[in-house]
């Protein structure tokens, strides 16, 4: 990482803790912005927040790694996750699921070569009467079906 | 966005559903005083809505009673079961009832601060909420001195979840407000006395909270004239699977299953599992029992499942749900819902012996005591009532694998 890359971090995570503020409990707020920008909380960003809360940078990735939507390795730019639980099954996840890793050539787990697609699965998104759905990012997407959902994601920048 | 396009869904509903004007709640409350509040609620009989069924008006006592210099009201908006999504409907359409139940809350006990712990899946509603909120303090129906009130203050903020459905378990969600990771606490101590930093704090599910209007309102001899005598009022079904109308639906407790399969236009139906991938599989021998506490008891996960359907497959989608969300930290959960999905994936290759299936269900048992929370509790129910139920179905092949080995 550059330093100037760096400066940058530690000015924005300073600026969040005079947001949320530097108590314990302002920790996943804090570590859920970093998250929504950066789609991932690096080492570095693990160390600056765990030095302004006046924490160990262990508990700060014990969070992290307990949280499925906080995570501390690189993504794409977007996250898709796919809902995988009996009733989006049920309404035809598979073929949804199929035609999306025919489309991106990739599987679930994994990140496009451009960097623009992470692949996941999720469990119960609460869209169980409208299903298939996905969340795109933190936008829901229901009554998927392959043409849709590669459509959806086809638009994605 | 898509689901806005429901949201201008006419709903009807005896309780949570009926009529109701913004404001007229809070304004009724604090008429009548805490006491005579407490006493409505206790004697409307409501029980909280998210499963387990605690009594309200006791939980709201003790908590009142509990000396401190500050309190809190929790909305628990973390709905992760499978299969339910009414909380989600409750936010968008009635966020009214849910906030005004918890300024109600904050009157009761003493509290003046409120928060919603609200699933990170349902991020995309925190800017309707906020909006929404904001309309309340120009309202004063939140904020200092509300609607007037000398010294009666109350706000609510908003807190997203990252992903984890054991934060729905109260003293998760407070470990998870904290900052910490989402591992359930001992108890006791209760969070009434001691919950999020220590505090006196309430839990409440959103359907309890969304109740407490209605119930203010119109008088707990009016709530307690639905439902049955132990479960009072009506409860919302998130009804999902093979049916021809899934979706949101009030009813009164009591409602018996076929009625609601009916209903919903359900057809061929082989098993409804009631209380989501927590809850239990019931069979349609047992279509006439009722939704109620003391019978088929739900936090209002339905899901419908047709002839079609191979209930091995439905059972091992929610062993493996529970693997991935067992927060790991007690040894009968961790290590007893992956010793039941092996069991389930040596049933599906026709490698298991009688004997170890029926170690499986002790296990199962010993989980149901053993776990340190909610969840290592419950997670066994499926695998019990799957394979008590259904054991014609998933032995029939006889150890040669499902279908004959055939796929």
């Amino acid at each position: 990482m550059l330093v100037l890359e760096k400066n940058a971090l530690s000015e924005e995570i300073e600026q969040l803790v005079a947001k949320y503020g530097s108590d314990r409990s302002a920790l996943i707020q804090i570590l859920q912005a970093i998250q929504r920008k950066h789609k991932f909380i690096s080492d570095f960003a693990q160390q600056e927040v765990a030095r302004l809360l006046s924490i160990h940078p262990v508990e700060v990735y014990s969070v992290i790694t307990f949280y499925s939507f906080l995570c501390s390795e690189p993504k794409g730019r977007n996250i898709v996750r796919l809902c995988k639980t009996i009733s989006c099954d049920m309404a035809g996840k598979d073929a949804v699921e199929a035609a999306v890793k025919r489309e991106l050539g990739i599987s679930f787990g994994e990140t496009t070569k451009d960097k623009r697609i992470t692949l996941e699965y999720t469990n119960c998104l609460g869209m169980c009467d409208q299903g298939p759905a996905m969340l795109v990012n933190e936008r829901v997407y229901t009554h998927l079906d392959p043409e849709k959902a590669v459509n959806i994601l086809n638009e994605i920048k | 966005m898509e689901i806005i396009l429901e949201k201008n869904k006419k709903r009807t509903g005896p309780v949570i559903f009926s009529k109701y004007n913004m404001g007229e709640g809070i304004k009724k409350a604090l008429e009548l005083g805490r006491e005579n509040l407490l006493f409505e609620i206790k004697g409307a009989g409501l029980k909280g809505r998210g499963g387990a069924g605690f009594p309200t008006a006791t939980k709201w006592m003790l908590s009142a009673a509990a000396n401190a210099e500050k309190k809190f009201v929790v909305c628990n908006a973390d709905e992760g079961e499978p299969g339910t999504f009414k909380d989600r409907v409750l936010l968008l359409e009635y966020p009214e009832l849910v906030f005004e139940g918890m300024v109600i809350a904050g009157y009761i006990i003493g509290a003046k601060t409120g928060i919603v712990y609200l699933r990170g899946e349902y991020e995309y509603l925190l800017e309707a909420l906020e909006e929404f909120l904001m309309k309340m303090r120009e309202e004063k129906l939140l904020g200092k001195n509300i609607l007037g009130k000398e010294a009666f203050d109350f706000d609510i903020s908003i807190r997203l979840g990252s992903g984890a459905y054991v934060c729905g378990e109260e003293t998760a969600l407070i470990e998870s407000l904290e900052g910490n990771r989402g591992e359930p606490r001992n108890r006791p101590p209760y969070p009434v006395n001691t919950g999020y930093l220590g505090y006196p704090t309430i839990v409440n599910n959103v359907e309890t909270l969304a109740s407490v209007p209605h119930i203010v309102t119109k008088g707990g001899e009016w709530f307690k004239k639905y439902g049955t005598d132990k479960s009072t009022g009506s409860k919302l079904f998130s009804v999902s699977g093979d049916c021809a109308k899934p979706g949101v639906y009030e009813l009164p407790w009591g409602t018996k299953i076929k009625e609601l399969l009916e209903l919903v236009g359900a057809k061929n139906t082989k098993a409804v599992q009631v209380g989501g991938a927590s809850g239990i599989c019931i069979p349609k021998t047992q279509f006439d029992r009722a939704f109620a506490y003391e019978d088929a008891a739900t936090g209002g996960s339905i899901m419908v499942f047709n002839e079609g359907r191979d209930m091995l497959k439905v059972l091992k989608n929610f062993l493996e749900f529970f693997v991935e969300e067992s927060c790991g930290q007690c040894t009968p959960c961790r290590v007893g819902n992956t010793k039941l999905l092996e069991g389930v994936e040596k049933i599906e290759r026709g490698e298991y012996t009688f004997a170890y299936i029926s170690n499986l269900k002790e296990l199962g048992h010993t989980m149901q005591v053993a776990s340190k929370c909610g969840l290592g509790q419950s997670s066994p129910n499926s695998f019990i009532s799957i394979l008590e139920n259904f054991k014609d179905e998933i032995f029939r092949t006889n150890g040669k694998g499902r279908n004959n080995g055939k796929a």
